[in-house]
């Protein structure tokens, strides 16, 4: 095995680790400081995928799509919280799953009446397809390190956000102690409107730019929603950097994974069995990790003690 | 929701009277991700029943794609529908959890797409007739068109599920030449970079895929987008009229397998491909073919016998007496079909993107699993 192809898959586990997070990050911040288990984050990454599909099919231009799955998202997003989520803080969490998992339906049917049961088009922009050259002759996507950049620039605002801002603050305290904060005079369901709104527009970006490189399609948001859950419980649920440092380890995981253990069977079995068992063996190995990290911290990686 | 959709859909569908001569129950995918087979499905078979102005009510429901939806959705239709023909199954796990129960309560099931092995052997059965094929059949033919492109070399890969397994071994069941690499991806998958780069690593001269619906998509973009100019091959699933335009110009030139193609010259196609564009605005896919040509059988035997009679109308069906979109058409022993599987081309034909035969791939193909048949 060369060594530039393990440089390779490195690169490609980094980029679908930073993908998962951007998705993840808003699922925990909605879970963390809210307190809401949200399923219908997968269908607001959905939404962000055609909004951009379509605002880009219309104007040929994908920055446009960005721009339009990002406001389309946050505003189906403040949309949903004010009318269904707002009623489910004080109930327990099984009354969110079940609320939310409408969600899930409404939104799939709705996206089908309005687009089709068609996947839709969505291609990277042309300024982006190249791809530059690794050491050793292999040659890598410029889009995937795109997406990788767009991940860091999404972690570095999120750290400056909850950090830095009297917003962050305010979701800080509002993650400690919700009852104080509102008697200090801060607008809490505002406050909620405002950070359920954030996590939908960071799906819908998720969303858009998964979307270029993947199929535009109803339901294409369930899978990706399973994977983000797993990172924020190996994270920590609503801490920043856990969802970070968990995504680029169910990302590295995975991809390396799937690439290695396949190989390292081959080492004592026949090929094709080898193929069979280690391809197996790969698809639960995110799963073993999770498993591996609440053993060994029951609050996942960040979490707060107690 | 859906549910209530679907069967007002129904409902309104009824061809002639209240008391129709046949009766139809088809179970199909019209919701989540699967849902354009099902609906392309449906669509052929309406049209064929419209054209031919056929005395047959139609009763149609959405199987969500769950084996659970489809058995339930099954026992209403026999018990307190009183269908006389089950049909629309498009998974093969599916067809398995419904066909073998409602064929033991002696009903007709003409299958417009899942061809799973278990029913085309040992398990065959009298009034099972599959129209569409086996499910090793395009794989196999993609097999025999690597020997003839030439190619010595091939990189395979697949979902690790019963249908990927099974897609590549019809593939290796024909191709002759080495394997430069043996993949099974997850089901579900969608970021195929990890495969890619073993492909480019791998020295193929070619590569053999099976990737039904969005995972194919994703695949076929990321390849493109990854500067690796080596061949692909696939059966025809990954490059049909439903995925084509979320695919776009990365499918362009790529060879596939199907038992058809809309510019396949038969009169019966030019007529179908034609009306279908007229009736829904879009061109038909492999799926809608078969659909049509399901309707179209059952039509034909429904002119030489009444489907009370079960061995006549089983062995009108059996005698395949309609116009195929296929051409030739007829049943193997195992009433699956015998027919010929070409090879297509995905090129753009003013501004759509579409099939073109370019040869034949297997001639007057039946299955593997025919001889395990005893019925």
């Amino acid at each position: 095995m060369a060594w530039t192809l393990l440089l390779e898959q490195v690169l490609n586990g980094l980029q679908y680790g930073m993908t998962l997070f951007v998705m993840a990050s808003g699922l925990t911040l909605v879970f963390g400081v809210m307190g809401l288990i949200n399923l219908a984050h997968g269908s607001l990454y959905m939404v962000g995928a055609f909004a951009c599909a379509a605002v880009a099919a219309a104007t040929g231009s994908f920055a446009l799509g960005l721009v339009a799955a990002l406001a389309a998202a946050a505003a189906a997003g403040a949309l949903v919280e004010l009318l269904v989520i707002r009623r489910l803080y004080a109930r327990d969490h099984l009354d969110q799953v079940l609320a939310t998992f409408a969600l899930i339906l409404i939104f799939s049917e709705g996206t089908r009446w309005v687009f089709g049961s068609f996947p839709l088009y969505l291609s990277i922009p042309a300024a982006l397809s190249g791809s530059v050259p690794l050491p050793g002759g292999s040659a890598y996507p410029v889009y995937r390190l795109v997406v990788i950049a767009v991940g860091l620039a999404v972690a570095a605002f999120l750290f400056w956000l909850i950090g830095r801002t009297r917003l962050g603050v305010q979701i800080r305290a509002g993650e400690a102690d919700r009852e104080m904060i509102a008697a200090l005079g801060v607008d809490i369901s505002r406050l909620y409107t405002a950070i359920f709104a954030l996590g939908a527009a960071l799906a819908g970006l998720a969303g858009a730019l998964v979307g270029a490189l993947q199929s535009v399609q109803v339901g294409m948001g369930e899978p990706v929603l399973i994977l983000a859950f797993v990172v924020i419980v190996i994270g920590g649920i609503g801490s920043i950097r856990g969802a970070l440092v968990g995504a680029l380890l169910v990302g590295l995981t995975d991809t390396l994974g799937r690439f290695l253990l396949p190989q390292a069977f081959r080492a004592v079995l026949e090929p094709s069995a080898a193929t069979g068992v280690g391809s197996a063996l790969a698809s639960m190995l995110i799963y073993v990790l999770m498993a591996g990290v609440l053993i060994w911290r029951p609050k996942g990686l960040y979490g707060a003690a107690g | 929701m859906t549910r209530l959709i679907a069967a007002l859909a129904g409902a309104t569908m009824l061809a002639g009277p209240a008391l129709a001569e046949m009766k139809v129950g088809m179970i199909t995918t019209l919701s989540g991700g699967g849902a354009g087979l099902g609906i392309d499905v449906r669509d052929g078979f309406l049209l064929a029943v419209k054209q031919a102005g056929a005395d047959i009510e139609v009763i149609v429901k959405d199987d969500e794609q769950k084996p659970d939806v489809a058995v339930q959705l099954a026992d209403e239709m026999i018990q307190s529908d009183g269908v006389d023909v089950l049909t629309g199954i498009i998974f093969s796990n599916i067809a398995m959890a419904v066909v073998p129960a409602a064929l033991a309560q002696d009903r007709f099931y003409l299958s417009p797409n899942a061809g799973p092995s278990a029913l085309a052997g040992a398990g065959c059965s009298p009034n099972y007739f599959n129209v569409a094929w086996q499910n090793d059949n395009l794989h196999e033919a993609a097999g025999a068109y690597a020997n003839t492109a030439g190619y010595a070399n091939t990189f395979i890969l697949a979902p690790n599920y019963p249908a990927g397994t099974d897609a590549l071994t019809g593939y290796k069941r024909f191709y002759e030449g080495a394997l430069a690499g043996e993949v099974y991806t997850q089901l579900g998958q969608t970021d195929y970079a990890g495969e890619i780069a073993q492909i480019r690593a791998s020295g193929a001269d070619s590569v053999f895929f099976f990737l039904p619906g969005g995972m194919g998509i994703a695949f076929l973009k990321q390849y493109a987008q990854s500067g690796v100019d080596i061949p692909l091959i696939g059966p025809g699933f990954s490059f049909d009229q439903d995925i084509l335009p979320a695919v776009g110009e990365a499918a362009l030139g790529v060879r596939n397998t199907a038992q058809w193609s809309p510019d396949l010259d038969n009169e019966a196609n030019r007529a179908f491909v034609e009306s279908f564009q007229a009736e829904y605005g879009r061109l038909p896919s492999l799926y809608a073919s078969q659909g049509f040509d399901t309707a179209n059988l059952l039509i034909s035997a429904m002119g030489k016998a009444d489907v009370a009679d079960q061995d006549a109308f089983r062995a009108a069906l059996r005698e395949a007496d309609f116009a195929s979109t296929r051409g030739d058409f007829a049943f193997g022993p195992n009433h699956h079909p015998v027919q010929d599987i070409y090879v297509r081309e995905v090129v753009d034909a003013d501004g759509t993107l579409t099939n073109r035969i370019v040869g034949v791939a297997l001639e007057d193909r039946a299955d593997a699993y025919a001889a395990d048949c005893k019925m």
